[in-house]
């Protein structure tokens, strides 16, 4: 067992879910009991859905146990057929469901109905709502591409001279983090290079639509967690290559056109030369001076994280301190960009070592999910959402995307906006008794009151933080405690909010590392003096 | 599915027949038992909710909580894992270290619940000894209680009342010869204290609240003990209380002017309060609110309503729409209908009111749709969607989460069902 108090992912029917809620006429039969039906919320509430999921639940009760509930799911597998007349449909089982083994694949089997019905199985004790998306999608695309694919050993035939290249977009989902808007964004942009969209998929895609997948001379893995498997899948059976590149961030998004390109057999050179995106300048220009080297810690789900740390770093000049993912299937990919910048990985779903993480970095800033919006809360740190799982407000009615220059855009903005602006900054260093513009006062363009300043969190003792006077230092040979004198003390909260917890670690790091018991004013510049470069 | 009618024939007259009653299996669209635990961690202030279950659970409440979650919540999930059913672990030692890195973590709980779902259920994981050894283990610092809120045992609200019918044997026994009065289910701080205010004006000084807002502070319960129902929801925590000795007054429940006058009659007349007295003490309140209630009269009044269920409040809210703002009731479902509990509201409903116990969500959401009625109480998951086809919705959870009992409360109880037709009036297409 897990002690839990907020989870990262849903359970992996939810991701089946978010696969057929994409989808378009395509229907779930879920085994599930009575109350799972929760999940529907997630799609008519904080994506604002106009329609219900097509999504038809057993729910079965206890009652129903001592009975046939093999029965209860074949009568609703049929009357979810004759309703909805769907032209596929998925059959699985949730948590609970598993448990009581009625078979939903081969009890759907018996009832013949007249469309292709895909059994997923999703170990709900094993895995998770991300999986369960990927699994979903690549079981609904074998079973309906399958069919059409060429004879093994088979070449994929020349395109026909005059004919534009196509591609499918895979990976957008129901309730995906700006999935809507990144799919606008990036068809725009193969438009501009000549290429058509052949099919996107799962969103807005009909078991029609994934049939033919294979007509596209390659594909783009817009969301790695959610189309890899079926990616790969569909490299093996219709020769389709697929992109590497995620486009979230100017390096990225250009990287990705000549990815594109070279896959399409286009030239890049006029979009790479028209096309930009405005935050290259806006992070060139002298406003944006004071964000350099600013410390920021990045966590969520792999794809976004990566992409976050490299936007962090070399597009508007932040120090990535620390980064990690809920996602395990893609350590390897997040234990590869720790090594960029030189930072231990954190790979996690306990939302309490990521909180224990972020307070032990002190940073400027933290770039993660809602979850990490709640740590810096707590914290005091200003944050920015770049990854699912997220609440009602990052499904804005804006026009909104994270990929291509557009979404570039955006995530200056976003990142920018929590922290405070640079000429506050300077103000509140050289003046600290301002009745109003005090001390940890959260930035003034945010017109909130002001923040009170965060003593040790009230949740954890094992993550006491900062403002204690005696802290214990643990260093690899010995563990001492170390003083602060009362002058010292004062002198440290003449430092600025957002930087204080950095020196007063810093700080007992270096008095305890030369062995000086009581920390003086004298300590505190001397630390300061050695760790500055 | 299957659908049956009973006692078909439209009673004659009112006290004579309870009303028909549609039976309806199918998919039911409603929340499980696990939800309660979202408003009552925050009533009992010392006790902390334990669910064991699945993935599934923990986020359906972090679903449920919406950004409630964030402040430190009084609740969590044990995830049972592939090895705790493949029985690689014992399930009570896992359970166990988790119990006392939890305490460990939050020495102030004082009250733990172990809360059982679905899978802890089927796989007869026996939480109500884990919590007797639990128990053994951490008092006199933690007292270790156990309840289940799965979906195949409850509904929605009747979290509540499995979480309450597990109290009450904790309570201690009441040992004074004189009469008290318990008010049961969870009410609202200041609905509790308003409450407080009119009994104790009308000499009814012994009163006692259940759940109570810390462990602290459990009321006691024995023969003497007397107490009303504040919530329709609660079967279960009724038997346990007769079970100690208790008794039950009827009453409908206090929801409205009408509703809250019969329930505060109720125990008036348990506690031979002269008659007088009760309507010097009540009158003030009453015609105050029944000139708030007049505000929303023309907002609502003809206007016909359908119930999707949801809390088991349905029906009282029905009677209150019907006969002080004379709502027209299209259909009133219910996820469960005590017929006993609820004698005193059915008696109140207008003859051959369509009332639906269960529900079949595809069927009746064909029956709303060919009703068309001008307000649709439902869930969140039927709401939007409702919407979008041009109905306009009151999605029933606030109405558990808002304080609408009692007399001070009606116009806002109102106004809850006034404002989305008030919106859609003002909303240019």
């Amino acid at each position: 067992m897990q002690l839990t108090v907020w989870t990262y992912e849903g359970p992996p029917h939810v991701g089946a879910m978010r696969v057929a809620t994409g989808m378009e006429g395509l229907h779930y039969v879920l085994h599930a009991p009575q109350g799972d039906t929760y999940a529907d919320l997630l799609f008519t509430m904080i994506e604002r859905r106009n329609q219900r999921p097509p999504v038809t639940y057993t729910t079965f009760a206890a009652r129903d146990l001592g009975k046939d509930t093999a029965e209860l799911f074949k009568t609703a597998a049929r009357g979810a057929y004759e309703r909805f007349k769907p032209q596929a449909m998925i059959v699985g089982a949730s948590c609970t469901g598993s448990l009581i083994q009625d078979d939903p694949g081969g009890l759907a089997k018996a009832l013949s109905l007249p469309v292709p019905v895909v059994t997923v199985d999703l170990p709900a004790y094993q895995r998770k709502e991300n999986w369960g998306a990927a699994e979903t999608f690549y079981q609904l695309t074998r079973a309906l591409a399958g069919p059409n694919a060429p004879p093994p050993g088979s070449q994929r035939p020349a395109r026909p001279a005059g004919q534009r290249p196509t591609c499918n977009l895979l990976g957008p989902t129901a309730l995906g983090f700006r999935h809507r808007d990144d799919v606008r964004e990036i068809t725009m942009l193969l438009n501009q290079l000549g290429i058509d969209v052949n099919v996107t998929a799962p969103m807005g895609a009909t078991p029609a639509d994934l049939a033919r997948l294979g007509d596209a001379d390659f594909n783009v893995v817009m969301y790695p967690e959610i189309a890899s498997l079926a990616a790969s899948w569909l490299a093996r059976m219709f020769h389709q290559p697929f992109t590497k590149v995620v486009p979230i961030g100017v390096s990225a998004t250009r990287e990705f056109i000549k990815e594109v390109a070279a896959l399409a057999g286009v030239d890049p050179e006029p979009v790479l030369k028209s096309a930009s995106s405005r935050l290259t300048w806006y992070s060139h220009s002298v406003d944006s001076t004071y964000l350099t080297n600013k410390r920021v810690f990045i966590f969520g789900d792999a794809t976004h994280v990566v992409a976050a740390a490299r936007i962090a770093s070399q597009e508007i000049g932040f120090k990535v301190v620390g980064l990690g993912t809920y996602s395990r299937e893609f350590g390897r990919e997040i234990r590869e960009a720790a090594k960029l910048y030189d930072v231990e990985p954190l790979i996690t779903d306990d939302y309490l070592e990521v909180e224990a993480k972020v307070a032990e970095l002190h940073p400027e800033l933290v770039l993660g999910t809602q979850m990490e919006r709640h740590i810096a809360k707590r914290l005091g740190v200003p944050c920015a959402v770049i990854s699912a799982p997220v609440h009602v407000q990052d499904f804005p009615a804006r026009y909104a995307p994270q990929m291509g220059f557009e979404g570039a855009n955006v995530i200056f903005d976003t990142w920018v906006h929590p922290l405070m602006m640079g000429l506050e900054e300077h103000l509140l260093q050289m003046f600290r008794d301002d009745f109003e513009f005090k001390d940890g006062a959260m930035p003034s363009h945010l017109g909130h009151a002001p923040a009170v300043e965060v003593t040790a969190p009230a949740v954890a003792p094992d993550v006491a933080i900062a403002e204690v006077t005696t802290t214990t230092v643990t260093t690899e040979t010995t563990t001492t405690t170390v003083v602060w004198a009362a002058d010292a003390e004062k002198e440290l909260r003449k430092i600025p909010f957002f930087v204080r917890g950095k020196a007063r670690r810093n700080t007992e790091r270096y008095a305890s590392e030369i062995g000086v018991a009581t920390i003086t004013v004298e300590t505190l510049y001397d630390a300061k003096a050695h760790f500055s470069r | 599915m299957t659908v049956q009618l009973q006692g078909c024939a439209a009673p004659a007259a009112q006290d004579l027949a309870a009303p028909a009653v549609r039976h309806e299996r199918g998919q039911h669209e409603v929340f499980c038992g696990l939800t309660g635990i979202v408003w009552l961690h925050r009533k009992i202030q010392d006790a902390f909710f334990l669910v064991v279950g699945s993935r599934t659970c923990a986020h359906l409440i972090q679903s449920a909580a919406g950004v409630m979650i964030f402040a430190e919540p009084r609740f969590g999930t044990a995830i049972m894992e592939e090895k705790d059913l493949a029985g690689l672990t014992d399930a009570n030692d896992e359970l166990d270290r988790i119990v006392t890195q939890l305490i460990a973590r939050r020495p102030d709980i004082k009250l733990l619940f172990l809360v059982g779902s679905c899978p802890s259920e089927v796989i007869k994981l026996d939480l109500s000894r884990a919590a007797l050894r639990l128990s053994k283990r951490f008092m006199p610092q933690v007292r270790v209680l156990s309840y289940t809120g799965s979906g195949l045992e409850t509904t929605f609200t009747q979290g509540e009342d499995a979480c309450l019918a597990s109290l009450v044997p904790e309570l201690p026994a009441s040992t004074s010869t004189e009469t008290s009065l318990l008010v049961v289910g969870s009410l609202a701080d200041v609905v509790e204290d308003q409450f407080i205010r009119i009994f104790d004006a009308l000499g009814i000084k012994s009163v006692q609240f259940l759940p109570p807002r810390n462990s602290a502070s459990l009321p006691s319960v024995g023969p003497n003990t007397k107490f009303l129902l504040a919530q329709p929801f609660l079967a279960d925590t009724a038997r346990e209380l007769e079970n100690r000795g208790a008794t039950r007054l009827s009453a409908p429940f206090p929801l409205g002017v009408e509703g809250t006058t019969a329930w505060l009659r109720a125990a008036a007349d348990a506690f031979g309060v002269d008659a007088a007295l009760f309507d010097k003490v009540t009158q003030p309140a009453r015609s105050r609110a029944e000139r708030a209630l007049e505000n929303f009269r023309q907002d609502l009044a003809g206007r016909r309503i359908f119930f999707f269920p949801d809390s088991q409040l349905e029906i009282p809210l029905a009677r209150f729409l019907s006969r002080e703002l004379s709502m027209q009731l299209v259909e009133v479902g219910t996820p469960y209908l005590h017929r006993e509990h609820l004698a005193e509201e059915l008696k109140l409903l207008p003859a051959g009111v369509a009332i639906t116990e269960g529900q079949d969500v595809d069927l009746q959401l064909d029956r709303c749709r060919a009703a068309r009625p001008d307000l649709a109480v439902c869930g969140l998951g039927l709401a939007n969607p409702l919407e979008a086809e041009g109905m306009t919705t009151k999605w029933a959870i606030e109405l558990v989460f808002t304080p609408i009992q009692g007399y001070d409360q009606a116009s806002d109880l109102a106004e809850l069902f006034a404002r989305p037709l008030v919106r859609r009036a003002k909303l240019v297409a």
